[in-house]
């Protein structure tokens, strides 16, 4: 287990960076969380991204992959990759402070 | 007199209306199975048709035959489901009313969703054997193919059985070097995740298959476009993979009538199911099996045929007013054919990753292992399929919940 602090409070997160207990995460932890990924600035289409996100965890207690997201969030899969070069799934998943979104078997 | 509906005639609709007619006589139950086609392809047999090693017709039987006798097949197409009224609505204007629906319908490839993927080269540069006509197709071109870049390429998961796309690559280094001209072909198989499989030590372990045949792999690709004409795949992230010939794996949806039916299935047209009881999370009458479901199992006829046998202790205990308490597991079991007469056989479930060992038991086939017994044992299948499988016949020791007698490793 991992302690990091964002927003002035500290968090356990795993071996990869994801928050062990997603309740920990506030909004103000995400833009630094961010940076840390490479984005400087989240814009209002990244949290568009990001609140579908927390709501798909919410609902099925998974996050979206690339290609739910495409569908559903309202954002398009090329849009995605623009706005989360390194894997939209994966980072938007970690910005958002929720597990790694299940890949299927 | 209840009403049991059944859409799909394929592995899990057959195994389950089969099993289910032995267990009620013709005046307790009506059962009904819907298709759309009469024509059952057993598709582990879909591999070996591009080498040569099947012929299509052998791996086709009339899905209507493989049905115990007092059980109806009904061969239209399915237009929507009313969930509310419990109505099956056909395509040709009729209806089905049940008292409880299993749905077992599977995926169907969406190679429309790929930019570019049935475009120009569909089918002359780019194959895909996950469709009968793909891999008899390929079977042409493979054999016109004696140079140059051979691609395999998953778009995106979930697919029908995740590690068919590893053994077409593992029979091409055969095949290929049974023709004697491996030393001109490069194999390359490209994922879009960021190891050779989805379970860390099967990963690790067909990895170094890859490695030792000499086969390129490139992950954390995201398939975004397929350039046949040009021979390239553009991932979304801009990167190029340029082949002489693809062999793609499309995207995976489920069955159309799902999206067209209030209710019934998520985004990708897959059935909210629970795990453990294959109880849909829809309404209670309705069940499911198979590729249908979005349980977070391999899309795989192990899996179906381990779920049959829960999801039948559970219609009868729904139809009867108990509580379900049959469970399933997750169990997995899948003979991965690694070219040269050999395959490895890999066992897991839900919570277990496939582990080393030998299955059923310490005396028995190896796991994770390259063996010549295996290969015999995926062969010998089909024919269990026919004969054992689909009737409703159970294994000689074979239960659906994963064995871990024999595995090297399993977490207490």
């Amino acid at each position: 287990m991992i302690t990091k602090t964002f927003a002035g409070v500290a968090v356990e997160v795993n071996e990869e960076g994801f928050f062990e207990h997603p309740d920990e995460w506030t909004r103000d932890m995400a833009p630094e969380i961010a940076k840390e990924e490479g984005i400087d600035q989240l814009t209002t289409r990244h949290w568009q991204v990001l609140d579908f996100m927390r709501k798909e965890y919410a609902d099925h207690g998974t996050g979206a992959t690339v290609r739910v997201l495409g569908k559903a969030s309202g954002v398009s899969v090329k849009e995605l990759y623009e706005l989360f070069p390194k894997g939209p799934a994966k980072v938007a998943a970690k910005v958002a402070g929720i597990p790694k979104p299940r890949g299927c078997i | 007199m209840k009403h049991l509906v059944v859409l799909g005639g394929g592995t899990g609709g057959t195994l389950t209306a089969n099993r289910l007619r032995k267990r009620f006589p013709a005046e307790q139950l009506r059962i009904t199975i819907v298709d759309q086609d009469d024509r059952h392809v057993y598709q582990p047999g879909l591999l070996f048709v591009p080498f040569g090693l099947s012929h299509p017709e052998e791996i086709v039987r009339s899905r209507q035959r493989q049905l115990h006798s007092g059980i109806a097949f009904v061969r239209d197409a399915v237009d929507r489901v009313d969930v509310e009224e419990r109505r099956v609505h056909l395509a040709h204007g009729t209806h089905l009313d049940y008292d409880v629906l299993v749905v077992a319908t599977g995926a169907v490839l969406a190679p429309e969703e790929t930019e570019g993927l049935t475009g120009a080269g569909w089918m002359s540069k780019v194959f895909t054997f996950y469709s009968l006509e793909g891999a008899a197709a390929l079977e042409g071109a493979l054999a016109r193919f004696d140079r140059g870049h051979l691609v395999v390429n998953i778009v995106d998961l979930p697919i029908k059985c995740p590690v068919a796309p590893l053994e077409f690559a593992f029979l091409a280094d055969w095949y290929f070097h049974e023709r004697g001209v491996r030393d001109k072909v490069e194999i390359t198989f490209v994922t879009p995740l960021d190891k050779a499989f989805t379970k860390p030590v099967a990963a690790s372990h067909l990895a170094t298959l890859l490695r030792e045949k000499g086969v390129n792999l490139v992950t954390d690709f995201n398939t975004g476009e397929v350039d046949g004409e040009g021979g390239r795949l553009v991932s979304y992230d801009g990167r190029e993979v340029s082949f002489d010939l693809a062999v793609v794996i499309p995207l995976h949806s489920g069955a159309p009538y799902v999206t067209r039916s209030e209710g019934l299935g998520d985004e990708l047209g897959f059935i909210p199911t629970d795990p453990a009881t294959l109880q849909s999370k829809v309404r209670d009458e309705i069940f499911v099996i198979g590729d249908a479901t979005n349980v977070p199992a391999s899309k795989a006829g192990s899996v179906t045929h381990f779920e049959g046998e829960v999801l039948v202790e559970n219609v009868i205990r729904f139809l009867a007013g108990e509580p379900l308490d049959a469970t399933y597991d997750g169990h997995a079991n899948c003979f991965v054919e690694t070219g040269f007469h050999k395959a490895l056989l890999i066992d897991f479930n839900y919570e277990t990753e496939p582990l080393p060992g030998h299955f059923p038991m310490t005396v028995g086939l190896p796991l994770l292992k390259e063996s010549r017994l295996n290969h015999l044992g995926k062969l010998m299948f089909q024919s269990f399929y026919w004969h054992g499988l689909l009737p409703g016949r159970d294994i000689p020791g074979i239960s659906p919940a994963m064995p871990t007698s024999g595995k090297v490793g399993v977490p207490g």
